[in-house]
């Protein structure tokens, strides 16, 4: 009995751990080290008029495989207001090529455009309710609050960028340009379990 | 005429020479076959649900996974006791790789044989993930590992590594259910 309530304790978490900000909730501002050393906050954009924040990581393949999407994200919307902001929540003890000094490696190497920032508490990624890599959130500066207006897939193709056809945070965030509702907030996509810290 | 007879005898030759490889290669296999690599096949997602829609007497553990997945790996010696412990039992583990297709030789064709997977082991090439996650699962976000157990249209999910120990008791709570 007692392993059957444990077992159904760790379905409920498991299921919990995925039900955080859902697309209308007010996002909480950080305070996350960038790969500079210095400390990033959203209040620190005056000028944005909301963020792509993507919790993403060296490691993951799938993360890799929208590294150059991610630039180019930032290159197009960072000067209609929509900044890239990076987060890589995973503990490196957990896996090590996501370390604070790999990730200054890769960022560098591949040349980051945006601040790609260290969740080492896991509190933001808690917050949010981001379980994989890449996980996107699409924040719109409305009344001096950030809300939720997107989570979810970059695109509908992670292997093959030339193939793409549904391009989901992009649409998202022209859709708020324009002043729209964005038409589709939410989408799934694969990725790698985001590594939390053994409690 | 003699030409002919010539040429028909050196196809026999030939014919009981190929007979004789294929035997050798029989019994090559066969005494290899506890290292026999099962053939990968790569499915799309209406092979998965037609998976996932059988109601049969069989109890199914379908776990996603990827070969450079370091929690999925971790946990497949779990999934491989279940399999190859199950005796009589109806139970069947199927491994869903999330590899890209394009890896299948690559990465998960050498990662099974080395491993010598006894799981049946599938690649799945569905397209879009937010067309096929929520018929998968809905409470599934999409990460992975995660692991689905079907026995007579009743399910329970779990995402995330699992333990031995949670692995068995899923299994036994999934016969049990009403």
């Amino acid at each position: 009995m007692r392993k059957l309530l444990l077992g159904l304790l760790a379905v409920l978490l498991s299921t919990a751990a995925g039900a955080q900000y859902k697309t209308g909730d007010v996002a909480r501002d950080f305070k996350l080290k960038n790969i500079d050393g210095k400390m990033v906050s959203m209040s620190k954009f005056k000028e944005a008029k909301g963020f792509i924040v993507i919790f993403t990581c060296n490691h993951c393949p799938w993360s890799q495989a929208y590294e150059q999407r991610i630039i180019d994200l930032d290159k197009k919307f960072k000067e209609k207001g929509f900044p890239v902001i990076a987060i890589n929540p995973n503990d490196p003890d957990l896996q090590p090529e996501d370390s604070f000094d790999e990730m200054k490696k890769r960022a560098k190497k591949y040349g980051y455009t945006f601040p790609y920032l260290v969740d080492e508490t896991q509190d933001v990624a808690r917050d949010y309710g981001a379980t994989r890599t890449p996980h996107v959130y699409v924040l719109n500066k409305e009344e001096g609050k950030m809300v939720v207006r997107y989570i979810g897939a970059i695109d509908d193709n992670t292997e093959f960028p030339d193939k793409v056809s549904k391009r989901y945070v992009e649409d998202a965030v022209n859709d708020l340009l324009e002043g729209l509702y964005v038409r589709n907030g939410n989408t799934k996509a694969v990725g790698c379990t985001i590594k939390w810290k053994k409690s | 005429m003699n030409n002919k007879h010539r040429s028909i005898s050196y196809h026999l030759s030939k014919l009981s020479y190929g007979a004789g490889a294929g035997l050798t290669m029989v019994l090559v296999l066969l005494l290899n076959s506890f290292s026999y690599a099962q053939i990968i096949p790569i499915v799309e997602r209406g092979d998965l649900y037609a998976l996932l829609s059988k109601s049969d007497d069989t109890l199914r553990v379908i776990n996603f996974w990827a070969t450079w997945c370091g929690p999925c790996v971790a946990e497949m010696p779990y999934f491989e006791r279940l399999e190859r412990n199950k005796g009589s039992e109806k139970l069947q583990v199927i491994l869903v790789s999330l590899d890209f297709p394009s890896q299948l030789q690559k990465r998960v064709v050498p990662f099974v044989k080395k491993r010598n997977l006894q799981s049946k082991v599938l690649l799945l090439d569905g397209g879009d993930p937010n067309e096929w996650i929520d018929e998968v699962e809905p409470r599934w976000t999409g990460s992975i590992p995660a692991t689905l157990f079907l026995y007579r249209g009743k399910r329970i999910f779990y995402e995330g590594q699992i333990t031995e120990q949670e692995l068995r008791s899923y299994v036994a709570q999934l016969k049990n259910m009403p």
